[in-house]
């Protein structure tokens, strides 16, 4: 059924009113389905107008009554003597459906004072008829451990590559929708290079990959792919942003600090393929494991990578406080996606989390040794207690992932126990002086018990109460947060949050599938993204048909294949990789390239090291994105211009926006220009041929042949700037004179000029930063 | 009307609109850096707001004058005759009852007041007190609203700072511009509608993070942007050397027709909307320059805010700037300036201060003033806390430092529906407050409703849950609005 929808676009300023209509099937509209689903019906509408104030927060149950239990839905109310709120298959009795769809302002539900507005007619008709329909409450789906269901049937057998297949085709069948073709070659070499190492292709790639024919050819480009060490990289860049990894300490006057090694400690992780269980393991509780190495207190530097302040004045305590919050919120969003930090001043109001459950958690991480202040920034180090110091030594033969220049040691903030356990206590009001009941260590036992029999009340217990196979969230979690990097968006769209409040899964069976099997096979992350990217569903073409975007703008039933703007590092990485510029070493010390004037020198209070920026040169220019230093207060703009996470606290999704200053950066960033001129004359010093250099170029940054009239617009756009520098309309040794890397003048200038400007534009073509 | 405007924005989304944009829809000016969110990448239950005020506003802009570091309002605004009597003695317990004390005085045995050294006056109509530090802000007293009650609940800088600015003290919440930049969107298409500038006094500096103009969770087109002293106002605006205006709109119309053959190609509208964007670029590298250009400006207005408005990246200059980017509509234009953090030495520290800005605040006022602007800009004077009455350091009686103090202290804000006067009244002690106490959660839902929106409707839903500028209190200061 097609809904016709008018839109009003009403602009205050401009007065002017456009009229737009479209045409969509859109889930608001969609039927009530026959036999109605707690979980993926009812539920969001109670926990979004209900729950606030009659749910899981004992101290915000208006009445005395709460909607979120079957228990308590189905007791008399104690306010409104001798009615029920659901009395089962009699919506007309149930106080509940009274209320939702009276006028009286006094009596109806939502209450107007709570601002969160009326049911709509749809949401009113599914509630009646769940009561209707009796009443049942159901677990919450993220709560209750994923069971791999049997494969659903489909009617078009021969498209199916692997299990994912079956679960998405079957989906597509069911609402109408059939796949897209498979990408072409170019393509699909593009997007795996792009997924797997953040890197386009190289040419010599591309044609190893066009000539291969064999069934097995794509099968093999994935595993050489993922066998290489920029994968480790193009992973380490999603977990960086859930680790808010940073090289300075932020707030004001936000020194340096040196947690570089735990960045290269990620790579090689994934690069080794560390199952998953483990590099959680490690993280969580490395310096508890019996006989801990070095490698594994280094992962714990995971907890520590937050801010941390030198502010003069400060109350120690409140920051110490400050400190164990953000470990917990980055624990529990980076890997249980809940949003727990509600629980921090009260009972969370929608998800089973109480207040005391959150101190639990915060026992976990109450009794590191650190401190809530080391002293202002003119005694600062760049590392606070507890520290480990990695020698020259320890890299040569134990850490050879470390890339370690001097000869001095490097320091790292990691974790480590005080001898006496810091007793835990509810703070009221989230308040770090307030301190209410004091607390065991414990995990919320609304995602799984916390059997004490099993588990020590230590980070280890939690690690390990983390990655049990009953736990109903770690593998969900994960094998979501890749998908999403893979698929542009999580089969969970609210990959942080898998808590009421959240997203429903649009393809339920299919994740538990995958986390079921991620766990079977030893949590074994490389085989989990072969998985996803041998499957049909990846290999589909991105092409979109009118039909699909007025059905499916969203893609929600992936018929096809997300057209996505690569993130903020492949972006750099593009532009480096593909003019040949690109240094490929992999970790150490964060490097400053090419900056806009200024930044740091306006914002800094000027105290500390890195009070003014001192640009690197030579081959620190040329490092990949995840290598530019990022100092809190003032990120790289680079980088923050493309959506990449400030890393002020831990992130699990960024935004993708299209904005005028990524156009600007895109056409006058030093770096551009300078791969742009870098592979111009690259390509001519090789070739006299300017047309096949341009064709080159195209290949070599879009990763296909250009099509004629591409071809047409860019020979013409070379012949008539060759026509102006040649002229000295134009002055070539002007428009050549950017960045560091000398310029080749034995070369003809004026072909260099104009091809320069060739590449230039085709770097900011649309394409060039899409993942397509 | 409205609820109907709104039911249907959740209804689009970026994609699906676009596709509208390129069926034939085309000459709307749609660079979604200067649209009302309706079109950003929220998610159709994620957006609440449709860029129209909730009611008629008084405001339609807001200038920031951030004073960083926290100015003495004790030397400044707070007349207490009271200090200058006890000048010297310790503060009585029953004053300072139980607030809690920074690490820097934490420690000191005493806490001996300190009366301000400098002289106070009663000014224009509304007799409000001014110290002789402000000469120029003296004369435009009249448009002026003192609020003296304001308090805060963090007590150093970084917090203190992000909560005036955020809302919450910690936390990647989206900052004020940006909140208005998404409820209200922009008024000029060729300009962001959140802009940041930034200067130093040479008193005690204590930074600035970008963080403060973060769009947090909002989409990333709302975050503020930062507009440098340099010849690249804003960054990557200048084409490279070589490159002039005819040459950039050559390339642009070949990547244009590359661009349209991806469209053809994919069938995807964000290639539509990538072309846009480029567009909007082109069109900003003339807009920005040319606002920012003040080398054209008369010579009254050069006079008026002082010889140091010519010199790029000074409080003066910022104040020029600011008056031309909010008259060409930007929406809020956000200035920092560094330097009243006067742990000691503070009056010879806060006499320098005060040179550098007093002069171009007032400059602001009577500029806008002359041009009717005032009526529908809000300007707003203040730090992230005030300073203590008694003594940090040693106290002579010509040189004395003053601690961070959150309990009381003064801003003030002109224009823009506020009704000029002096709003709230402190004790004799200028410690506590005795009468009407405006919060930083009141003085935002306050902001708010100046410009039209209600604080409670603002709303975004990030991660489950609805967040608020005023988060869950925040209460409007009706005494303030005329």
């Amino acid at each position: 059924m097609k809904i016709k929808i008018t839109l009003v676009l009403l602009s205050l300023i401009m007065t002017a009113v456009v009229w737009i209509s479209c045409n969509h099937k859109g889930t608001k509209g969609a039927p009530i389905p026959d036999k109605i689903s707690y979980n993926f019906d009812v539920r969001p509408i109670l926990s979004d107008k209900c729950y606030a104030c009659h749910g899981p927060d004992k101290n915000h149950q208006e009445a005395g009554f709460r909607l979120d239990m079957e228990k308590f839905a189905f007791a008399p109310l104690k306010e409104t003597k001798g009615a029920f709120a659901i009395v089962a298959g009699k919506p007309e009795e149930s106080e509940l459906y009274k209320r939702i769809t009276s006028t009286d302002t006094a009596y109806q539900m939502p209450a107007p004072a709570s601002h969160l507005g009326l049911l709509s007619e749809r949401e009113i008709s599914i509630i009646e008829k769940w009561i209707r329909q009796g009443g049942k409450y159901e677990k919450h789906w993220a709560f209750a451990k994923p069971q791999k269901a049997p494969l659903p049937a489909v009617e078009k057998k021969d498209w199916v590559q692997n299990e994912i297949d079956n679960f998405t085709l079957a989906k597509m069948e069911q609402h109408g929708f059939a796949p897209n073709e498979a990408a072409d070659k170019d393509h699909l070499l593009k997007r795996i290079s792009l997924d797997l190492t953040g890197l386009l292709p190289s040419t010599q790639l591309m044609d190893a990959f066009e000539k291969d024919n064999s069934a097995s050819g794509y099968e093999k480009m994935v595993d050489q792919l993922m066998a290489m060490p920029q994968f480790g990289e193009k992973l380490a860049m999603h977990w960086l942003d859930v680790a808010r990894y940073s090289d300075s300490y932020g707030y004001q006057d936000d020194n340096i600090r040196t947690q570089w090694p735990y960045r290269d400690w990620v790579i090689n992780a994934f690069n080794k393929n560390l199952p998953y269980d483990q590099f959680v393991t490690w993280q969580l509780a490395g310096d508890l494991l019996p006989g801990a190495g070095k490698e594994q207190i280094l992962a714990t530097a995971f907890l520590r990578n937050h801010k941390y302040t030198e502010e003069g004045g400060i109350i120690p305590e409140e920051y110490r406080v400050q400190y164990v919050l953000d470990k917990v919120k980055t624990y529990t969003k980076g890997i249980l996606a809940l949003t727990a930090e509600c629980a921090q001043c009260h009972d969370h109001k929608f998800d089973p989390i109480s207040q005391k459950n959150y101190y639990q958690l915060f026992g976990f991480f109450n009794s590191s040794k650190e401190l809530g202040f080391e002293g202002d920034v003119s005694v600062s180090k760049p590392a606070k207690q507890p520290i480990i110091s990695i020698t020259n030594e320890e890299v040569k033969n134990v850490m050879t992932f470390i890339n370690k220049k001097d000869t001095g040691s490097v320091m790292v903030s990691v974790m480590g126990e005080r001898d006496t356990i810091r007793p835990t206590y509810l703070l009221k009001r989230g308040v770090y002086d307030q301190h209410g009941d004091e607390v065991q260590p414990g995990a919320p036992p609304a995602v799984m018990a916390f059997d004490t029999t099993k588990y020590p009340r230590n980070r280890l217990g939690l690690a390990k109460w983390t990655v049990n196979k009953d736990n109903p969230l770690t593998a969900r979690v994960l094998v979501n947060q890749l998908w999403q990097n893979f698929f542009g968006t999580g089969l969970v769209k609210s990959t942080g949050d898998f808590g009421m409040q959240g997203n429903l899964p649009t393809h339920p069976e299919l994740l538990d599938w995958l986390a079921v099997d991620f766990m079977e096979h030893n949590w074994d992350v490389k085989r989990l993204i072969k998985k996803m990217l041998l499957s049909a569903t990846y290999r589909q073409s991105s092409k979109i048909s009118p039909e699909q975007l007025a059905t499916d703008p969203d893609n929600i039933y992936l018929s096809r294949a997300s057209r996505l703007r690569v993130n903020a590092e492949s972006v750099r990485d593009i532009v480096l990789g593909s003019s040949g510029l690109l240094v490929k070493e992999i970790g150490g010390p964060s490097v400053k390239p090419y900056q806009p004037m200024g930044l740091w020198e306006s914002t800094t209070s000027g105290r500390g090291v890195l009070a003014t920026y001192k640009q690197d040169t030579g081959q620190a220019l040329y490092r990949r994105g995840l290598y530019t230093f990022v100092k809190l207060t003032l990120p790289p703009p680079s980088m923050i211009l493309f959506d990449a996470s400030n890393r002020d606290q831990c992130e699990i999704k960024r935004s993708r926006t299209n904005t005028p200053l990524q156009a600007l950066m895109m056409m006058n960033d030093p770096t551009v220009l300078e791969a742009s001129r870098v592979l111009a004359q690259n390509l001519q010093s090789t070739s006299a041929n300017s047309d096949a250099n341009i064709s080159t170029a195209f290949r070599t940054i879009i990763c296909r042949k250009a099509s004629k009239k591409e071809m047409e617009i860019l020979t013409g756009y070379f012949a008539e700037q060759l026509q102006l520098f040649k002229s000295k309309q134009l002055d070539a040794k002007i428009t050549l004179s950017i960045g560091e890397k000398p310029l080749n003048d034995k070369l003809d200038l004026n072909v260099s000029a104009a091809l320069m400007k060739v590449v230039s534009t085709i770097y900011n073509m649309e394409e060039a930063i899409t993942k397509s | 009307m409205k609820k109907e405007i709104i039911e249907h924005g959740l209804n689009l989304n970026r994609r699906r609109f676009l596709t509208q944009l390129g069926m034939g829809l085309g000459g709307v000016a749609l660079g979604s850096l200067l649209i009302p969110d309706i079109f950003g990448s929220a998610t159709e239950e994620e957006m609440l707001v449709t860029g129209l005020p909730h009611f008629a506003p008084k405001a339609k802009r807001i200038i920031y004058l951030f004073q960083n570091g926290a100015p003495s309002q004790l030397d400044l605004f707070d007349y207490k005759p009271m200090l200058q009597q006890m000048f010297g003695q310790e503060l009585p317990a029953s004053i300072r009852n139980g607030q809690r004390l920074t690490g820097m005085t934490a420690d000191q045995a005493k806490f001996p007041l300190a009366g301000t050294k400098f002289k106070f006056n009663q000014y224009g109509e509304t007799r409000a007190w001014m110290s002789e530090l402000l000469p120029y802000t003296s004369k435009v007293v009249d448009d002026i609203c003192f609020i003296k009650t304001m308090h805060t609940e963090a007590i150093n800088h970084d917090p203190a700072l992000t909560f005036f600015q955020t809302g919450a003290q910690i936390g990647n919440r989206p900052s004020m511009g940006s909140w208005l930049s998404y409820g209200l969107g922009s008024e000029n298409k060729n300009l962001p509608a959140f802009c940041v500038l930034l200067s130093k006094g040479k008193g005690n500096g204590q930074g600035v993070y970008s963080k403060l103009w973060s769009n947090g969770f909002l989409d990333s087109v709302h975050q503020g942007v930062q507009f440098s002293s340099g010849e690249d106002p804003v960054l990557y605006l200048k084409n490279p050397d070589g490159m002039d205006k005819a040459e950039r709109r050559k390339m642009l119309d070949r990547l244009a027709s590359l661009n349209e053959e991806g469209f053809n190609e994919f069938g995807d509208p964000e290639i539509k909307g990538k072309i846009q964007q480029y567009e909007m670029a082109y069109r900003m590298q003339t807009a920005v320059p040319e606002v920012t250009d003040v080398s054209k400006e008369p010579e009254d207005i050069v006079k008026m805010y002082g010889p140091d408005c010519l010199v790029p990246g000074t409080y003066a200059a910022n104040c020029l700037l600011a008056r031309k980017l909010s008259e060409s509509g930007v929406r809020f234009v956000q200035i920092y300036h560094q330097g009243w953090d006067g742990h000691n030495n503070l009056p010879n520290e806060l006499a320098g201060q005060c040179k550098d800005t007093d002069q171009a605040s007032a400059a602001l006022i009577t500029d806008l003033k002359q041009r009717g602007l005032l009526d529908e800009t809000l300007v707003i004077w203040g730090g992230e806390f005030g300073r203590t009455n008694y003594c940090q350091g040693i106290l002579t009686p010509d040189n004395y430092g003053r601690d961070h103090h959150p309990r009381a202290f003064t801003i003030w804000m002109a224009g823009g529906g506020v009704k000029p006067g002096v709003y709230g009244e402190t004790d004799d002690f200028g410690y506590n407050i005795a009468s009407n106490p405006v919060h930083v959660n009141d003085f935002h839902a306050t902001a708010l409703h100046l410009m039209g929106l209600d604080h409670e409707k603002l709303v975004y839903k990030h991660l489950g849950r609805r967040y608020r500028l005023t988060d869950v209190a925040g209460k409007v200061v009706s005494g303030i609005i005329s």
